[in-house]
């Protein structure tokens, strides 16, 4: 039903094109309230599995929901009725005719990726999503947004290719793809590293861990806001889900060496990605480098393999999720204002959209990991993680990141205290952007206030149950 | 919840709701704001006197919310806490007449007195913390709320300077989140206990123990200006003067003086803390502090600088005491948390009078400015003499127990400080008074305002009145029962008992 009502949604969104904007926000309404029932039965059930037309896990087509995709469900949904409220004030009647059945068809496509439980439905949500990602990308139109969307398509083609043959290797040896079963049955092999390898370099791929971040600037910040919003959001997160599952359940004992690869592409990530952030120009470049270094702090838990470590990543996935749509749907908002997004000629505009800086302010509380907001909780977790398996200089990373976005959302803040000087002729933005935006930063501090709550929603179904202690 | 559980909270709530609203009321809702802002302040003094009659007679109030598994978000009131929290009250119903009268008619109202809520909430979240993550928590809140209020006027200067103290502010906070999960990993606990709760660990760990020492107490010195992590101080100065005010007598400054009691006596306990050899360094750097101060503050022409300094060095004095380890002088210190800030509260009054009244900024330009301004000069005047430390007034007894409790620890040489500073006090402060009062006068001022027969606004007349007024009653009614001196042996007995 989550899955299909999206799906739905984007079908009636594409024959009636006049009533779009209706029709998908009924839809999204509908897909949270469906996702809300499904959170119902997990907490009350325990983990849930369902074979999609009553055929078992080697055959058919399985669904699971445990606490961390139960939560991954949650945000995409919380985030996906931000961006559908925002979308309908954002885009005109030409533009709408196209987004809505992309954006639904691209939800339906995150749903089902979460609920998978097995590698092969992975790749195939995974590919449906980028195709999505790649068309809304496009939709800009302008030179801009088609090279990025075209980088983003080869991208994500040559990621989901890596992906498609470690299936297909895991497959040949194991004779099964369903994530249970393989867990039980995957043995060290060479088979099984090269798998992994290519494996994790795909998904690396989609989720731009530096230095494989080069498309991620581009693509995010020539598409429209809502479409940056939910790209950074939710898109980038999907493929971060699929290699934490595939960590925690198929490689339990992949090695150590790896593991800390992974958290120097990481710790690059943060710096590089807060550097580049502080030097660009334009507001939605800026929040798109980021994005970059927010993606960094996710992989630092890999090294650090404890319980406290993957949910300090969660808790930073989740909080940067609504943070972030946040951020972009106050750059879109100011976009919309004043024309334009150059850093240096903020002050004019901003101080006319209080609601929306308002928003900016508080997801850039959430960011900097200051409190009390849900990227505080997502810090103080990880530096917890590090310290206690004894690996401090992740810690210094974390606080070294957490300056740099402190000093570019101070920045760009600043300008909004600035004395304005002439007036600038300015476009009036509807009332439903700025509350979505100032909503979604709501989402991101509240997160900080009410932890323990997501929190113990993680743990049921122990996803990280079979993890090795660091 | 029950109404023991729910005090604090409430405290805390009476300045949160009105900021929230006041931050959507237009700009031309005076009114509306205006009895926003007084009932807030009215109603959390109300209920701070509840809490301080409940404290001693031993009631128990304490909020604890989840916030991470094993780790709870608690505001209590002890002792302590309700030293700090009365002084905040108190001094936020005078700031708020005082900027109210100071800002009319000025632009972005709503949003200056929306932070302003927000602003006095976080100190009092800061006084109440029961563990040393809220404290965290409402610290950096603390930073945040401080920013727009000290860039309120948005000029460059204004930026520079508030960018400035984000730079000292933001770092210190991270060495303090550093300190607080690096204690945490340790204990398992990070709960405020009276004399601490790390005498327990084992012998080995005492080495990490000083170095998480330094961190936590870096952390709260940035925003106790202590030397070398003063450089922010005298920047801010371009903020309004409500602002300067209470940054400078409560909010941030005392905050971070606060959090280093805090550190030194409920989580390292004062004993252990000595044992472990940090509190003669941390006399040191206090020491430094206060001298170092009281030169910089000699050098300066513009009156709010010169102020400034005075408070990098007179903060010191409540570390100072703190760290000398010992009954009598924690009473000075403690004591002078609450002294200094009434009194450094009516200079800034006065300072923001004179500038505000006559266009005056500077020292040089004070020429017989008591002729025109008398009430202001006045309190100006009383205030002086506090802080020179002149019997009977409030900073004479925080002086007197301060050099008392060195003796009495067996550190002589913290007099020659005490004395020290008080001649450069005196050597500062007595020319601002030589000259309002006895020099001719200038032919214009640079810029006046006239307010018909009395010399300027009653709001901006009325708040430094009290508190000179004030720096008089506590230094006169020091031994009466409920005195920030009483409360103070009260305090010290709790944590020196055996």
């Amino acid at each position: 039903m989550v899955i299909l009502l999206p799906l739905a949604g984007a079908m009636a969104c594409f024959l009636w094109p006049q009533r779009g904007v209706q029709l998908g926000l009924v839809s999204a309404l509908g897909v949270v309230a469906c996702v809300a029932v499904l959170g119902w039965q997990v907490v009350e059930q325990g983990a849930q599995r369902y074979a999609v037309g009553g055929w078992g896990a080697p055959l058919g087509i399985d669904l699971y929901a445990d606490g961390l995709s139960l939560l991954m469900l949650m945000v995409t949904a919380v985030v996906g009725l931000g961006i559908s409220v925002y979308s309908s004030g954002y885009f005109n009647r030409d533009k709408a005719r196209d987004f809505w059945p992309l954006w639904m068809f691209l939800w339906a496509a995150l749903n089902a990726l979460f609920l998978s439980a097995d590698i092969f439905n992975l790749y195939v949500t995974l590919e449906l999503l980028g195709l999505a990602a790649v068309a809304l990308v496009a939709l800009a139109g302008g030179a801009d947004a088609l090279t990025g969307a075209m980088r983003y398509l080869l991208v994500s083609l040559l990621g989901s290719l890596f992906f498609l043959l470690s299936v297909a290797l895991l497959y040949h040896s194991f004779g099964s793809v369903d994530i249970a079963i393989l867990a039980e049955r995957v043995e060290p092999s060479p088979a099984v590293w090269a798998a992994l390898g290519l494996m994790s370099a795909g998904l690396l791929l989609k989720t731009a861990l530096f230095p494989l971040h080069f498309w991620l600037p581009p693509a995010h910040a020539s598409a429209p806001a809502p479409v940056s919003a939910l790209l950074s959001a939710l898109v980038v997160k999907a493929s971060f889900y699929i290699l934490l599952r595939l960590w925690l359940e198929i490689f339990p004992l992949a090695n150590a060496a790896l593991a800390q690869l992974l958290g120097l592409l990481g710790a690059a990530a943060v710096l590089w990605g807060g550097i580049q952030a502080l030097r660009q120009t334009r507001l939605k470049m800026l929040i798109a480098y980021s994005t970059v270094a927010q993606l960094g702090y996710l992989f630092l838990a890999f090294p650090l393999a404890s319980i406290i470590g993957w949910t300090g990543a969660l808790y930073m996935l989740l909080s940067h999720a609504a943070a972030k749509t946040a951020m972009f749907m106050a750059a879109g908002n100011i976009l919309r204002f004043g024309g334009h997004d150059r850093i240096a000629d903020l002050d004019r505009v901003v101080q006319r959209l209080p609601l929306t800086v308002t928003a900016f302010g508080l997801a850039g509380v959430s960011i900097m990991g200051l409190p009390p907001s849900g990227g505080f909780i997502a810090k103080w977790l990880l530096l917890e993680a590090a310290i206690r398996s004894g690996q401090w200089w992740w810690g210094i990373i974390l606080i070294l990141g957490g300056l740099l976005s402190a000093t570019w959302v101070f920045k760009v803040i600043g300008y909004a205290f600035t004395q304005s000087g002439t007036p600038h002729e300015s476009r009036a933005v509807p009332v439903s952007m700025e509350w979505a935006a100032l909503a979604m930063a709501l989402v991101a501090i509240l997160l900080g206030l009410f932890a323990s709550w997501p929190l113990v929603l993680m743990e049921i179904g122990l996803p990280f149950g079979g993890e090795v202690a660091g | 919840m029950s109404w023991n559980a729910g005090l604090p909270l409430l405290v805390l709530a009476s300045s949160l709701l009105p900021g929230l609203v006041i931050f959507f009321l237009p700009e031309e809702r005076v009114a509306t704001r205006t009895s926003l802002n007084l009932a807030g302040a009215a109603l959390k003094l109300v209920l701070v006197g509840v809490m301080i009659w409940g404290v001693f007679h031993g009631h128990h109030y304490e909020t604890r919310l989840p916030l991470l598994p094993e780790l709870d978000l608690v505001l209590r009131a002890d002792a302590l806490s309700v030293l700090f929290v009365t002084l905040s009250a108190v001094l936020w119903l005078a700031t708020t007449v005082y900027a109210i009268g100071y800002l009319e008619g000025s632009p972005n109202r709503s949003r200056f007195f929306g932070f302003f809520s927000l602003c006095v909430t976080a100190t009092v979240g800061v006084a109440l913390a029961g563990n040393l993550i809220t404290f965290v928590l409402f610290y950096e809140l603390l930073t945040l709320a401080t920013y727009p209020l000290i860039v309120h006027r948005g000029t460059e200067v204004a930026r520079r300077a508030g960018r400035t103290y984000l730079i000292y502010t933001v770092a210190g906070g991270a060495l303090l989140l550093i300190g607080t999960v690096w204690l945490y990993t340790l204990t398992g606990t990070l709960e405020f206990t009276a004399r601490g709760f790390l005498s327990s660990l084992d012998e080995s760990q005492h080495r990490v123990l000083v170095i998480i020492f330094v961190l936590l107490i870096a952390g709260p010195g940035v925003k106790a200006a202590l030397v070398p992590l003063h450089g922010w101080l005298p920047q801010a100065m371009v903020a309004p003067a409500p602002v300067s005010a209470l940054l400078h007598a409560v909010a941030v400054v005392k905050a971070g003086a606060f959090g280093i009691v805090r550190v030194v006596y409920d989580v390292y306990g004062i004993q252990f803390a000595a044992s472990l050899g940090v509190t003669l360094p941390l006399a040191i750097v206090a020491a430094v502090t206060i001298i170092y101060g009281s030169m910089r503050a000699l050098f300066q022409d513009d009156l709010k600088r010169r102020l400034a300094f005075s408070t990098v060095s007179q903060v010191a004095y409540i570390v100072l005491g703190i760290a000398v380890v010992g009954p009598i002088a924690t009473i000075g210190g403690l004591v002078h948390l609450v002294h200094q800030g009434v009194m450094k509260i009516t200079l800034f009054f006065c300072a923001g009078n004179l500038a505000e009244t006559l266009g005056i900024h500077k020292v040089s330009e004070m020429n017989e400015v008591g002729q025109r301004m008398p009430w202001t000069m006045v309190a100006f005047t009383v205030g002086v003499f506090g802080m020179i430390g002149v019997p009977p007034l409030a900073g004479f007894i925080s002086k007197w127990y301060l050099g008392l409790g060195a003796l009495d620890a067996g550190q002589g040489w913290v007099i020659f400080i005490l004395a020290g500073s008080s001649l450069l006090n005196a050597a500062y402060f007595l020319p601002i008074l030589y000259a309002a009062w006895f020099k001719a006068p200038a032919d214009t001022w640079p810029a006046e305002r006239s307010f018909g027969r009395r010399e300027t606004a009653w709001a901006l007349l009325a708040p430094p009145l009290v508190t000179a007024l004030l720096t008089l009653a506590l230094g006169l009614l020091a031994s009466a029962p409920f005195s920030p001196l009483q409360w103070a042996h009260f305090i010290t007995t709790l944590e020196y008992a055996p």
